[in-house]
């Protein structure tokens, strides 16, 4: 279906193209010969939906990419309001802010009591500002330890949803410890005597994710990426040309599918055709269903079961079957 | 041409050619530019007169804070090699191979257990001439093993950082080394166990997003420069300049991230002194 609203990837053109013909048709379909249109029109859309298909049954890494970074992609907003009811927002490090670019607070999940985690990229100008476009800075990691301690304390399961492109690079964030913000969070993740259930649902960005995907079972959505550095840092760092991000996203092994090869990641969530964007509604079920039975894997185990099957789990991460 | 070429005859030229003089006998300063002589600068820890705290490898470093030369070495687990096979310009195979002639030690870091100041220690160092220490498998397996041998003898552990981050060739592998090493150190501090970091020049990225930032102390070479995100990154983003000794150590110790600035011939009574504290071994 055509969507005036809908931003279109560079390698989608063709489709777009496509779409816009459609339309146009749609227009003229309401004046005369709008039999023999009618028949163009529905050509046209098996065309389109063909071609679809076909592009996002073979994504590339670095096409991956760009669709984990698409702009109407489902964000933190998104699962935790189709996911969280009677959510309780909890904000401010107490120490120096509240880091708007990591949400976080308590609520229930399909009637679970739970805490909640997660990078918000904004969904406009105002919002992506206001969010800091999902880079964390020091504040926001305390923030995360500040309520992973809470959970410890309440017994609430912590699900954390991971989407962004980093920790934030900057005089302030250095200056208040970034790296050691990054570091406790980090610890606090494999400290928790509760379940951590990570679902990485865009870029799961280097530190800046691990800081909170450091978990007790790891789900990523298909079109989703988890990496060391951004492909463009990696070609312009190792390749010294930042036009190489598409060898540079191959060669990193970013994929869901790579990662859960593998042993990095325990779970892959199918994307409707055309990316999560194409059908929110459908991604936030799955991905809520995936949450559910996670949970369910570590219901009634003790606080000594679930630290060592944590400590286990990353430990055979490189060990076994690479 | 210099002065003095001009003025040398072309037959001297010959005996005074290249060849005869090897260029690692005079090493550079990087802080004054002063021309250092190679005895001198073993005499002096690799610090040159100027105070520049040279970056040297597992085995000056094991001599610099050993109390003697009974140290040994801790044989570390061996890894898959090249998992993604990576390759850029080179391979990554390649580029190991490269380090592994350059360095003679086979990954990035080396552990040992000696005295430092009369106490038995488990020392962890990170070799920045070995692909920019970066921590891949082989580093994060070396920590998680220096770790256990700690526990295993119930011994204080010490860990001299230095890394460009996480090794870029072995992708989401390297990144995972964050999570396994702070799982490492959960050990040492379970068991009461002292861990202490001494951060060299430079230490960035993953490895102060880990384990270099998870000390009961941290102490840091002068001028060593220490940060996650690295200046040229800052620069590129908020398009500025940045202050002058920023992201160094005296500044870090200046935000309360570092408990002391120390140079390199103090470390050694340094870190006793703080490990026979934490350790109930008074040295009266």
């Amino acid at each position: 279906m055509s969507d005036p609203q809908r931003t279109y990837l560079d390698f989608e053109r063709p489709i777009a193209e496509l779409d816009n013909k459609i339309e146009e048709l749609e227009g003229l379909a309401n004046g005369e010969a709008a039999v023999d249109v009618a028949a163009e029109i529905t050509t046209l859309r098996a065309k389109s939906a063909k071609m679809l298909a076909d592009t996002y049954a073979n994504l590339g890494p670095w096409r991956k990419t760009q669709v984990a970074r698409h702009p109407n992609r489902p964000h933190f907003r998104d699962f935790r309001k189709a996911m969280i009811t009677e959510f309780a927002e909890l904000r401010g490090d107490r120490c120096f802010g509240d880091d708007q670019a990591i949400i976080g607070g308590v609520g229930f999940f399909r009637g679970r009591p739970v805490m909640v985690l997660g990078h918000e990229k904004g969904h406009d100008t105002k919002s992506r500002l206001h969010h800091n476009f999902g880079m964390a800075r020091p504040e926001g990691y305390r923030k995360a330890i500040r309520l992973m301690e809470m959970a410890d304390r309440f017994q609430l399961p912590v699900l954390t949803f991971v989407d962004t492109a980093g920790a934030y690079p900057g005089v302030g964030a250095e200056e208040r410890g970034q790296a050691e913000a990054i570091a406790r969070s980090t610890e606090r993740c494999l400290t928790l005597g509760v379940p951590l259930i990570t679902i990485i649902t865009g870029e799961g960005g280097s530190g800046g994710a691990v800081a909170l995907a450091s978990s007790s079972y790891v789900i990523m959505l298909e079109h989703s990426i988890y990496s060391v550095i951004s492909p463009e840092g990696c070609a312009s760092i190792l390749w010294t040309d930042s036009n190489k991000t598409k060898d540079a996203a191959i060669a990193m092994k970013i994929t869901a599918e790579d990662l859960k090869a593998f042993g990095i990641i325990d779970e892959i969530i199918d994307e409707p055709i055309g990316g999560a964007h194409r059908d929110s509604v459908q991604t936030l079920q799955k991905s809520a269903d995936a949450i559910e039975r996670a949970l369910d894997k570590f219901t009634g185990l003790g606080r000594s079961e679930i630290l060592s099957r944590r400590k286990a789990r990353f430990y055979a991460i490189g060990r076994t079957a690479v | 041409m210099n002065w003095l070429d001009k003025l040398t005859p072309p037959g001297m030229k010959k005996i005074f050619s290249k060849r005869d003089t090897p260029e690692n006998l005079w090493i550079k300063c990087p802080m004054s530019g002063e021309m250092v002589f190679h005895t001198d600068l073993e005499a002096g820890l690799h610090v040159t007169p100027a105070g520049h705290h040279m970056r040297i490898g597992p085995e000056l470093r094991f001599r610099y804070t050993f109390d003697d030369e009974n140290w040994q070495i801790v044989e570390l687990p061996p890894v898959p090699a090249d998992p993604l096979k990576f390759r850029d310009h080179k391979r990554y195979t390649d580029r190991l191979k490269a380090a592994r002639a350059k360095t003679g030690n086979a990954d990035a870091v080396s552990v040992a257990v000696g005295k430092i100041d009369g106490i038995e220690t488990v020392v962890f160092v990170q070799n920045f001439h070995f692909m920019g220490g970066s921590l891949g498998m082989a580093a994060g397996e070396g920590f998680i093993r220096a770790a256990e041998e700690a526990v295993r003898r119930k011994l204080p552990m010490v860990a001299f950082t230095a890394a460009g981050g996480a090794r870029m060739q072995e992708g989401a592998l390297s990144l995972m080394q964050m999570p396994r090493t702070t799982l490492a150190l959960q050990d040492l501090k379970n068991a009461g166990l002292p861990y202490l970091v001494v951060l060299a020049d430079p230490t960035t990225g993953g490895v102060t997003a880990s384990y270099a930032m998870l000390g009961d102390v941290h102490l840091a070479e002068p001028r060593a420069l220490i940060c996650f995100a690295g200046p040229r990154v800052i620069e590129q983003t908020i398009r500025e300049k940045l202050p002058t000794g920023f992201q160094r150590a005296e500044y870090l110790l200046e935000h309360g991230m570092i408990d002391a600035v120390v140079e390199r011939k103090d470390l050694p009574v340094t870190i006793g002194r703080y490990l026979r504290v934490l350790l109930r071994k008074s040295a009266a």
